[in-house]
């Protein structure tokens, strides 16, 4: 890249990376507000606990908390990664506290 | 008569809530409303600089909660309006220096005192000052930049302003949320290098009172310890005036939006 490319380099349009990215993080905190603290640690250990079964990363696991009147639902959802032993697609489980 | 409280926050800090807390009270006083603005960044005190007060500050906030100095003696008259006043935080280091009881006392005394508006300047973040200064509000002004980090910790805000206020607690009308986009730059958004209005509005899913554009006059107005909004020739300033308006109910059409169409002289000489 010569000396006048450099100069006339402008900033690319990334305004629409920062808008689906905030679209995704956002609609991700906001699911889980106001839930109980012990959430992220919870979803730690699960994810070790399976982890002695199969491969999954962080990211497989979903953890949704919502409040209704008088009694909280929290939905844990793992995707376990196609394989032999693994069954194929999403294994629901829901609990409930509260 | 109980005075109307309105927090200005945002979480993240650096994005104008002294700027907008200075031009908001200075707004509402030019609209004939008695009017406090109190800074509640103990520690770091600035709004004092930005009102042009600062050699003026005798007793603040912490006094008065502490009972060393009454609210009278540690309001500072502003130089231009009879009816505006501000209460300068404290310099102490002490993080628990306010009380929620304290807070309550002072916003109460206010009220007795027969001011209309009072303007919490909010300390950035989500601790115990920022709590403070929200805990008791009527009105949120969120202050937000067309930028992620400041985006993000604006909902994160608004999360708190549902649940964690006076209003949620009691499950009373909820607070008035209102949205202000600043240091907005419209040619940068029209080529895609910036989140625009409409982004804003809909990632976090609530209307803006206003959109202040970045202009130079703020670091200026700053500089002089003047409020943008008494600069009626800036962009800044007119844009600060009509959020005003809005807030106090009236409707206007937002300015300094869109690029400047460029004159035939600006067309042939550039700039």
């Amino acid at each position: 890249m010569g000396i006048l490319d450099f100069l006339k380099r402008k900033p690319e349009a990334t305004a629409s990376v920062a808008r689906e990215r905030l679209r995704i993080i956002v609609a991700q905190e906001r699911s889980t507000r106001g839930a109980p603290d012990y959430l992220p640690m919870m979803r730690n250990e699960l994810l070790e606990v399976i982890k002695k079964y199969v491969h999954v990363d962080l990211d497989a696991i979903n953890i949704n908390f919502e409040r209704d009147s008088g009694h909280e639902i929290l939905e844990l959802s793992v995707t376990l990664p196609e394989g032999k032993q693994a069954a194929k697609g999403e294994n629901k489980d829901e609990a409930r506290t509260g | 008569m109980t005075a109307e409280i309105i927090v200005v926050t945002s979480g993240k800090g650096g994005v104008g809530k002294t700027t907008t807390s200075a031009s908001l009270a200075t707004g509402l006083a030019m609209a004939g409303k008695k009017t406090a603005v109190i800074d509640f960044d103990v520690g770091l005190r600035n709004l004092d600089l930005i009102m042009g007060c600062e050699r003026r500050v005798v007793y603040d906030f912490v006094n008065v909660v502490h009972g060393e100095a009454t609210l009278k003696q540690s309001l500072i008259k502003d130089k231009r309006y009879d009816n505006l006043y501000v209460l300068a935080a404290s310099q102490t280091r002490d993080k628990d220096a306010l009380t929620m009881e304290g807070v309550e006392k002072v916003l109460d005394g206010l009220s007795e005192e027969g001011f209309e508006y009072v303007v919490c300047d909010s300390p950035a973040g989500i601790e115990k000052g920022a709590h403070l200064a929200m805990y008791f509000a009527d009105h949120a002004v969120v202050v937000v930049n067309p930028e992620v980090s400041s985006v993000r910790d604006s909902d994160r805000i608004l999360g708190l302003l549902a649940s964690k206020t006076r209003r949620a607690e009691k499950g009373e009308p909820p607070i008035t949320q209102h949205l202000l986009l600043t240091r907005y730059n419209p040619a940068r958004v029209a080529i895609g290098e910036m989140l625009s209005v409409k982004d804003v509005e809909e990632i976090l899913g609530i209307e803006v009172v206003g959109v202040i554009p970045e202009s130079e006059n703020v670091l200026t107005a700053s500089n002089n310890g003047i409020p943008v909004i008494v600069d009626a020739n800036s962009q800044a300033g007119q844009a600060y005036s009509d959020t005003v308006a809005r807030i106090l109910g009236e409707e206007r059409p937002l300015r300094f939006v869109d690029v400047p169409k460029k004159g035939f002289l600006q067309r042939v000489f550039g700039g």
